[in-house]
Order: structure tokens, then C-alpha cells, then sequence
């Protein structure tokens, strides 16, 4: 090895001689991780979206390499945040590939002290009997001076802030239908 | 005020030090002392639930020294109308309004009417404040009768029964001496907040409010808001650039879930919920939107037929009102606590969708939610983790106390996995109303799904299983448009935004905006105030172009109702004549070459309407907004200084102390609100408060809010390792000379008491809670955040668990940013001896479920207590 390939390898030599006095880029660099490229320079796909956390709204880009989420960043372009996250925004990648992530339906039957396993097809359809059940419980045609009612009182609901709006359409439309109106969202908390 | 914008909305916290960087004075007014005021010019420690009396105090020193933006107060505010001579204000009724009854603790309303708008009839206040009605004022002002007509005034603003003069009078004691003696501001700091943002306010500079729950979580958070909105408007501050009331919310589409609400009182875009007295959609509509009004609520007939049209399609028609009569009724309080304690008593409620939320945790009185969650038939819980209200049953507090017993715990528990926002497609509605589309990335995993896919599958299977039925409350249901294109099994979320949008049912095509909505059945629209978000048969939600290469309005990026106007209500922008008040704050202005209306953003006005407009006699409806009446939603036109409808507890904010407080109201004999929705019974017991005794028990003003590093009730991030590492254990902030008082050792545990219950927590002291003079004694606040519960990679005790139910009767918001406690070193007990400790701290106090029920105080008659119905005596 050379001097001048041994002087080179050593990085405060690096700092000192070269365009990096601080030492925060080539002049730190090892051959490792100067051969390192970004994840998401390999990622197959970016989709655009927007942080689930505070009502902020800051743009974020999802990297997805093999059909799976490989990176969040911040997305520059946005007028809102450009391009910054929070801690929390920062955090989304673990949020979404976590595993902390169910990916199951569990189910615990009255009494039980442990949770089941459930087809989602079958809780569907358990689900759908039990409505029904507790909307004709609670049900209330009209007040006591005969006005019109036309309700349920045995079904409520809470939740929404978190939801995209086209999500909470449905479901404001779906129980106005069942005459369900305990419908209720943190906005109200 | 009433916000920790650097801690709870970071990333928009740039922009405030953006602006600071460019010269911009920033002010933060707040109990604590947070990452907001480290970055802040001044910060103003005020006792938490004063907030009124000190912006009472800003409006009294900008009043007394003329120093309101008076041309913009006389062209755009109610400033110079005149009042009924019925009226009476706090000043003469120590501390109430005109129109109370102390048995309903509601407001008769009419009495508060403009002069030339006298009130046919009496107009009770208690059917609504059950209804929470002012909830639907989202959109649009109040209704007034006649307010197309022509309003007595006196422009000059001298006559004493002008809104000017009585805005006057009402604050003419909010002096800095008393603010000084209620909030403990010293007086120097509040004179120069009221110099500062009085200077930096007029035709030459504009100054912007920023406030957050910190202001809404409050038994009078609606009139901390008219607090701050009087102020602005006095400056000129609304409609401007750099101007606004900036209300920073607090989830992804907080805003979204209010516009198109899952809330009971309303329908998507404001349309309040039918009640009982609508025998029709005429009467409905009558309610809705009285004629001879101003502005663009006049065609609250088009919104609310298109909206039937899009639920009942087909089925709509002329002949059967569109199926209005498919709606369920309100009658009364269906609030989200009325529920839960409808579930503690059980027999009313049977099943409970829980979606993306964890009452458990992140609802006030944690135990009463546990509680009657663990008293019914079944619970749905859909969510990205195994949160507490999932696991109720099995790992509740109450499950140590008792309370719960897994074996004996009937109720049946749904979980179903959600897809992450990563995995499905659709808008969020953010702080400032802009709609962002999310492509999908990626397939959800396992039975992970989407709301939309639950809710459409669902739907779709209720209407298979009823099909044939001839029953007539099945009728609605099968009548139900539910026609959404899918794609595989997922409803296409494009289709289901471009119906909200809405679509022109003759020619199949997608409309540009509310103002192409029909009343006569020919156009079906989901949500109003959305309607353009697919103009041009265009997702305009979906829009990225960089921000890099477009103007600092940016109207091309996202979409924000209504119309993408970005400043609402900024034709106050321009003078009356339509000329910019000033070159350097010009925003929108007319344009007399091509007589229309032109800016930087797109103007909220109707575009071709002159400045010069005059309405023809009997015009209402957008038609009878003149050329200068800048508040288009607004039944006058005007801005509100006064209100005189659409509040139920007064029509001037006024301060009143907070349900529990340390404090005798030093203004008025009236305590609290006299509006203010008390629950009395066993198990939402309050501390008491002046004039009831024994106060002392729970010394210490006590309020809760957020770290950057959690989100709300934790089910995000206490199970992510970056945010847990972050901030790993539930603190509780104490001042150096509380914890000499109590004997808190920093780091040490400590545990905090209300009359609910005790929460354990690490101490930190420091100075960042200093100690307050409140009318010549030393007042102490604590400070916790709320994010932990028992599951996680960190867990703690509940906060929500110290909180009661009280309510702003306006919107039913429980009072959670402000109570009294007591705190003491040491962990609490556990188990039973939890319950039994609480209730010794009960006994100690005098407390019974009547506590705090009492809330009339001034005035001859007291009225009863308001207790719930059932045995009133009982112990918690």
C-alpha cells in the first residue's frame, strides 16, 4: 500500500485535506458505506400519501419494493409540511410493517377468557345477525305523544377522526338506514 | 392560546417560525411552559379556565382606547345594529343573561334578538341543548329571522342599545387589575399582549390566532372561541392574509369526520339531524333555513334533497318528500357519554361499533367507559392493534378492583384487523379543510381491511338478509342506494368521493359546485360544502402539483372546501368598495375593467357581483347579500360581535370559572355557566367547587394534553420501539415549591386523586409550572399527558380515569382541560383499597352525586339540582 493510499484511507486525513472539513460526509466514509445506496433508490414503486396522524396533513411518499413497504419519507413538494415529519410521521414505517400489526380476527365469546380465532367471512356474518338483533331491541317507533321516531336506540357507534372521509360516508349513510343514530366520533371528545 | 402548537402540530410549527424568522412577534399564553414558549417572543402563564376573562380583558383595553379597526368594524361586523329593548346583559343580572330558567338551566333566547327583529314567540333553550344544536353552525351562521330585511343601526355607534355599546358595557370590568386577579397574569404582560397585538393589527398588518383543544375541551370552550373571534374582527383581523382563527385539530381528518360527520346531530355538510317537531321535509326545511335570510344557507333545500337523493336514489321522489321520512329522529341528548351511561345501566344499548378510537383510554371517565362496555351484548372493535378497549375484558383496571370479573363479563368481543392508511385509498380532511387523496401502496395483510370494505360488505349483507322483507322500518335500508363500483371486493373509494362530490342525475356527469344543486330531484350530492371536489369529472383531492411551481396559495395542490377557497370569507380582505385595504395585505379585490372579482386566491364571494350591489326589496338567499357583505354564510351578512341566536349560553362570551375550580367567580355571583350540561349521578361524582365547601380537599388546578411523541390514546405509538423510547413513562409536572408543599421528589412516583379516581405517575419538577397569585393567594397546577394505558411497549395508568362528564351545552364536549385534584407522594393504592381510598377522599369532601348540580348562583331562584333521573343518593 502506498502512502498516499494509506494517508487516504485514514478519514481525519481525509477531513483535513479535502471538501469535507466537518467530517459529516466523504471525508467519514468507509468503503462499506460508500458502497451503500438508499432503499429507496431500489424501491419498484412510491405512492403518494399523508401522515394518519395529526390533522397537520403532511405529504409523505411510501416506497414499496416487492409489495412491501420498505421506507415513509416526507414529501417535499407538499406546500404544507415540505417534506418534513414529526417524530410520529417518522415512526409511520413501523406503524404499518410493526409487529404489533394484527392480522387476524379474534373473537371472544361471552364468559370466555381467551380470545378465539374467527373466519372473516363468518364474523361478517355474526356480525350482520347481531345488529339486527339489537337494532329490533332497541327499536322505537315513535315518542310518547306518537311523533315519529323511527329509530334504534340499541346500536351505537364511536369513531371517525381517523377515517377517510369516504369511509365515514358510508358509515354515516349505512346507520341513518338501520335508523341507528348513536353515531359518534372523537370530534365530539 | 389554549395550544402547544410546537409540540402537538410540529410540522406546521414551521410556519409560525417561519414567519417569526421574517420579523413576526409570537406570543403563546398558556398554563405551562412548553415547547411552544421556548420558541415563542413572550409566554404568558395564565391559570387554566381563565381564558375569557383575559381576552375579555383585550377586548375592554381595545374598546376603551379606540383602538378597533372601525372601518372594517362598521362595513363587516353587527357592530352598529340595535338590540331588543327586552335584552338584559350580565351586567344587569350579576352575571346571567335575559331569558334563564334555573329549572331547564337553559336561556330563552328571544329576548337577545336585534331591535327590528323582534321574536314572535318564545324560544326555549332546552330542547336544543340536548340536541347540542349549535354543532351545526359548522358551516354556516345562525339563523335570523328576517335577516335579509333591513337592520336598525346607527352607524355612528353611539346608540346605547348598539351592539357596539353593549359589547362595551359587557367587558367595561375586564379590567387589567381584574384580569391580574383572575388568570394571575401580572398586569405589565397582559398590557403588552393587548399592545403588541393591537399594533400589529389594522389596514397595515394583521395578526393570526392560533388555539386548539386546549380551548374546546372546555364547559364554555364555544365562547372561548367568540372570545378570540371578537377580538380578531375588532382589529380586522378575519378574511385577511396573515389574519385568522387558526383552529388546530387533532387527527388526520378530525375536520373530515365533522364535515361529513359520524355525529349524531348532524348530516354531512352541517344539515342538522331531523328531530322530532320535523313531521316533513317542508317543516325540516322551514328550520333549517327560515326564508327571508341572507347568503348561501338559502338554499339549504338544494343540499338537503341532493343529499336524499344520493342516500335513496331512485326511491327518492317528489311525491314522497325524497324519503325524507327514512331518517331517524333525534329528541334529545344522544352524545357519546349519554350513551356509555345509558351501557352502565344497561337494557338500552346492546352492541358498539368501535372504529380507530379507544374510549377505554382516550374518553373522559376511562372507568365509566370500561364499565359499560363491559354491560353489553357485543362490542366491534376494527383497529391496527390489540388496544385496551379491545381487551376489557381481560386486563381492565377494573378487573384488580373487582369491578369486572373475566368469567362474569357477558359481553361478546369482535376484533377485526384494520388496513393501515398505507393500504387503502381515500382523503383525509386536514386542519385547514383540505381534502388529500392517498393512493394505495400496498395490499392490506391477512384479514386486514378497510372501513370501507366493512361498512359496504356490510350494508351489503343487511340489505341480502332483509330482501323481501315488507316491514316498514326495514324500508330504508332496502330502498338504500348502495350501487358503489368495486373493484375486486374493495369499494372503489374514487366513486364513492366523486358521489359526495355530487353528479348531475340527467346527465350523468359529475358537478362543479354547490351552486349547480337542484332542488327538485334532478341532482344527487353527498356533501355540500364538498361538491367541486371533482369538478371536471377530476379527483381534485388526488392534485400534487409542487409547491416549488405554483403561487404561495398553492391552488393546486389538494383541494380545500368550499370551492378551494383557501381564506374564507376574504372579500374582507378589500374595503367596502372592493380596493384592497392596503397594497401590502391585499388578497382578493374587484376588477372594474372585467367586473369581476380577482386575487391571489379564489375569491369567496359570488364572482360577478360588484362591490356596489344593492339586493332588490324582498331578495334573500345569495341574492340578498349586498356587494359589501363579506360573511356570505351568514343570515345578515355580517360578522357576529353579538349573537344574537345560535348559542345557548349567552350571546357574549362571559367568564364564568370552570365546573371545578379553586376560585369564587370574582366578577359575577353566577359561578360557572348556568348552561353548562352537569350529568348528577353516583358514578360521575365532581369535586366541589365555591360556593360549596370543602374545596380544599383537591387543591391543585389540573389539566392534560399531548407529547409530539405519542398520539392521543396511545393505540399508534405506545406500541411502536422509536416513539416508546422516546418518551417511555407517564410523568406528572409539578413546580419546585409544590413539591416541597407535598413532598414530590423529582423522578420519584406520585399519584394524583379526583373524586373519579388515582393515577400513578413519575414526578418531574420544574419550573416550567409556576406557581400563580390568584387574588392574593398561591394557586399550584399540574400538568400530566394522557397517552398510556395497560397494553404496549409502555403502559401507565389511565389520565382520562381522574376526569368526570361535564359539558359545554352547546356541542356536548366535556370539560377535560380543567379540574381540581389533589396529589400525593407514592403510589396509589391497588385493588379495592383503590376504591376505598377514592371514596374516603369522597367522604372528606362532602361529596354526593348532588355535588356540583347546583349551577345557578346568581339570582333569586337557585333551581333544583340536576341530577339524572333513578336513586339519587346512592354512593359511587
Amino acid at each position: 500500500m502506498g502512502v498516499k493510499r494509506w494517508l487516504d484511507a485514514w478519514p481525519v486525513y481525509r477531513q483535513l485535506t479535502g471538501t469535507d472539513p466537518l467530517g459529516r460526509g466523504k471525508a467519514a466514509q468507509s468503503a462499506r458505506s460508500a458502497a451503500l445506496t438508499p432503499r429507496t433508490d431500489t424501491a419498484d414503486r412510491v405512492a403518494d400519501s399523508v401522515c394518519p396522524f395529526c390533522a397537520v396533513g403532511c405529504a409523505q411518499r411510501v416506497y414499496v419494493k416487492d409489495e412491501k413497504v420498505v421506507q415513509i419519507e416526507g414529501n417535499p413538494d407538499s406546500p404544507i409540511s415540505r417534506g418534513r415529519l414529526c417524530p410520529k410521521g417518522s415512526a409511520s414505517k413501523q406503524l404499518v410493517t410493526g409487529p404489533q400489526r394484527e392480522h387476524k380476527v379474534r373473537y371472544r365469546p361471552p364468559y370466555a377468557t381467551e380470545w378465539q380465532d374467527l373466519d372473516l367471512d363468518t364474523a361478517v356474518d355474526m356480525v350482520v345477525d347481531r345488529v339486527l338483533d339489537a337494532r329490533r331491541k332497541g327499536w322505537q317507533d315513535t315518542d310518547e305523544s306518537g311523533r315519529k321516531l323511527r329509530r334504534t336506540m340499541g346500536i351505537a357507534s364511536l369513531g371517525g377522526a381517523t377515517l377517510d372521509n369516504e369511509e365515514n360516508y358510508l358509515i354515516k349513510k349505512l346507520f341513518t338506514a338501520l335508523g341507528a343514530l348513536q353515531v359518534e366520533n372523537q370530534a365530539r371528545i | 392560546m389554549g395550544s402547544n402548537m410546537a409540540e402537538a402540530h410540529p410540522v406546521g410549527f414551521q410556519w409560525v417560525m417561519e414567519a417569526k424568522a421574517r420579523g413576526a412577534r409570537v406570543i403563546h399564553i398558556d398554563p405551562r411552559f412548553t415547547r411552544t414558549s421556548a420558541l415563542a417572543d413572550q409566554h404568558v402563564t395564565l391559570r387554566a379556565g381563565t381564558d375569557i376573562a383575559f381576552l375579555g380583558g383585550v377586548i375592554h383595553h381595545i374598546l376603551s382606547h379606540d383602538l378597533d379597526f372601525r372601518e372594517y368594524v362598521r362595513a363587516y361586523t353587527n357592530a352598529s345594529f340595535l338590540l331588543s329593548e327586552d335584552f338584559r346583559d350580565t351586567e344587569d343580572l350579576d352575571g346571567l343573561f335575559s331569558g334563564y330558567d334555573p329549572h331547564t338551566a337553559s336561556y330563552d333566547s328571544s329576548s337577545w334578538a336585534y331591535e327590528s327583529v323582534q321574536q314572535e314567540e318564545g324560544r326555549p333553550g332546552d330542547r336544543e341543548k340536548e340536541h347540542s344544536a349549535p354543532f351545526k353552525h359548522g358551516a354556516s351562521g345562525p339563523a335570523v329571522a328576517g335577516g335579509a330585511g333591513e337592520i336598525a343601526c346607527d352607524p355612528d355607534l353611539e346608540h346605547p342599545r348598539c351592539v357596539f355599546q353593549v359589547l362595551k358595557r359587557h367587558f367595561s370590568r375586564y379590567t387589567p387589575e381584574m384580569v391580574e386577579r383572575i388568570c394571575g397574569v401580572p398586569q405589565e404582560a397582559f398590557l403588552e399582549v393587548c399592545r403588541a397585538w393591537t399594533a400589529n393589527s389594522g389596514r397595515e398588518r394583521t395578526t393570526a390566532l392560533v388555539y386548539s383543544v386546549g380551548w374546546t375541551q372546555h364547559s364554555v370552550g364555544a365562547q372561548y372561541i367568540r372570545a378570540g373571534a371578537i377580538v380578531q374582527l375588532l382589529l380586522g383581523n378575519i378574511g385577511r392574509p396573515g389574519g385568522g382563527i387558526y383552529a388546530l385539530r387533532g387527527h388526520a381528518s378530525i375536520q373530515g369526520s365533522t364535515d361529513i360527520p359520524t355525529l349524531y346531530n348532524l348530516l354531512p355538510g352541517y344539515l342538522p339531524m331531523p328531530d322530532v317537531t320535523h313531521d316533513g321535509l317542508a317543516a325540516y326545511l322551514e328550520s333549517v333555513a327560515p326564508r327571508h335570510e341572507k347568503g348561501f344557507w338559502g338554499h339549504a333545500d338544494a343540499y338537503t334533497v341532493s343529499l336524499l337523493k344520493e342516500y335513496w336514489g331512485e326511491a327518492a321522489t317528489a311525491e314522497n318528500d325524497y324519503c325524507f321520512d327514512h331518517m331517524p329522529r333525534i329528541n334529545g341528548d344522544h352524545g357519546t357519554y349519554r350513551t356509555v351511561m345509558d351501557m352502565v345501566e344497561g337494557d338500552k344499548v346492546f352492541g358498539y361499533f368501535v372504529l380507530g378510537q379507544n374510549p377505554a383510554v382516550g374518553s373522559a371517565h376511562g372507568r365509566l367507559q370500561r364499565l359499560g362496555m363491559a354491560n353489553l351484548d357485543w362490542v366491534v372493535v376494527r383497529d391496527l392493534t390489540m388496544i385496551e378497549s379491545a381487551t376489557f375484558w381481560k386486563d381492565a383496571p377494573e378487573i384488580e378492583t373487582g369491578e369486572i370479573v373475566t368469567e362474569r363479563c357477558r359481553t361478546e368481543v369482535f376484533f377485526f384487523p384494520a388496513a393501515s392508511h398505507v393500504e387503502k385509498s381515500g382523503t383525509f380532511t386536514q386542519t385547514q379543510r383540505m381534502l388529500q387523496w392517498r393512493d394505495q401502496a400496498v395490499e392490506p395483510p391477512g384479514d386486514a381491511r378497510s372501513e370501507l370494505w366493512f361498512f359496504y360488505h356490510l350494508g351489503r349483507k343487511l340489505k341480502e338478509r332483509l330482501a323481501g322483507s315488507t316491514d316498514e322500518r326495514d324500508r330504508p335500508l332496502l330502498d338504500l342506494a348502495w350501487d358503489y363500483r368495486v373493484e375486486g371486493d374493495e369499494p372503489d373509494a374514487a366513486d364513492v368521493l366523486r358521489r359526495i362530490n355530487g353528479v348531475d342525475l340527467t346527465t350523468g356527469r359529475a358537478v362543479d359546485g354547490y351552486t349547480e344543486l337542484k332542488a327538485d330531484g334532478s341532482t344527487a350530492c353527498g356533501c355540500w360544502i364538498y361538491s367541486g371536489v371533482y369538478a371536471d369529472e377530476v379527483n381534485q383531492a388526488r392534485r400534487r402539483k409542487p409547491r416549488f411551481e405554483q403561487g404561495p396559495y398553492d391552488a393546486e395542490w389538494g383541494w380545500t372546501w368550499p370551492l378551494n377557497r383557501r381564506v374564507l370569507y376574504n372579500r374582507a380582505s378589500a374595503d367596502p368598495e372592493g380596493r384592497p385595504w392596503s397594497e401590502r395585505k391585499a388578497l382578493v379585490w374587484w376588477d372594474e375593467d372585467k367586473g369581476e372579482w380577482t386575487g391571489h386566491d379564489i375569491p369567496d364571494f359570488e364572482k360577478d357581483k360588484p362591490p356596489s350591489y344593492r339586493p332588490p326589496e324582498g331578495a334573500s338567499g345569495p341574492e340578498g347579500l349586498r356587494g359589501d357583505d363579506a360573511f356570505i354564510m351568514m343570515s345578515d351578512g355580517k360578522a357576529w360581535l353579538f349573537a344574537p341566536s345560535g348559542l345557548l349560553d349567552g350571546p357574549l362570551p362571559t367568564h364564568y370559572e370552570p365546573h371545578e375550580s379553586p376560585a369564587r367567580n370574582l366578577l359575577y355571583g353566577q359561578q360557572g355557566s348556568p348552561v353548562r350540561k352537569v350529568y348528577g349521578r353516583a358514578d360521575n361524582p365532581s369535586n366541589p367547587s365555591p360556593p360549596e365547601a370543602h374545596g380544599e380537599v383537591f387543591p391543585y388546578v389540573f389539566t392534560a394534553s399531548r407529547l409530539t411523541e405519542h398520539h392521543t390514546a396511545g393505540g399508534m405509538s405506545r406500541q411502536l420501539p422509536y416513539l416508546s423510547e422516546l418518551q417511555p413513562e407517564l410523568t406528572v409536572e409539578v413546580s419546585p415549591e409544590l413539591a416541597a408543599e407535598r413532598g414530590l421528589v423529582h423522578l420519584d412516583w406520585a399519584h394524583v386523586i379526583t373524586s373519579r379516581s388515582a393515577v400513578d405517575a413519575r414526578v418531574l419538577v420544574t419550573d416550567r409550572m409556576a406557581p400563580l397569585r390568584v387574588d392574593g393567594r398561591t394557586v399550584h397546577q399540574v400538568w400530566m399527558p394522557y397517552h398510556w394505558g395497560h397494553t404496549g411497549l409502555v403502559s401507565g395508568d389511565v389520565v382520562n380515569d381522574l376526569i368526570g362528564v361535564v359539558a359545554d351545552p352547546n356541542v356536548l364536549i366535556q370539560e377535560s382541560k380543567v379540574l381540581t385534584c389533589d396529589v400525593r407522594p407514592g403510589r396509589r393504592p391497588r385493588g379495592p383499597a383503590l376504591l376505598e381510598y377514592v371514596r374516603e377522599y369522597r367522604e372528606r369532601a362532602g361529596i354526593t352525586p348532588r355535588t356540583g348540580t347546583r349551577i345557578a348562583t346568581a339570582g333569586d331562584d337557585p333551581g333544583p339540582p340536576h341530577m339524572e333521573p333513578g336513586p339519587p343518593e346512592e354512593s359511587p
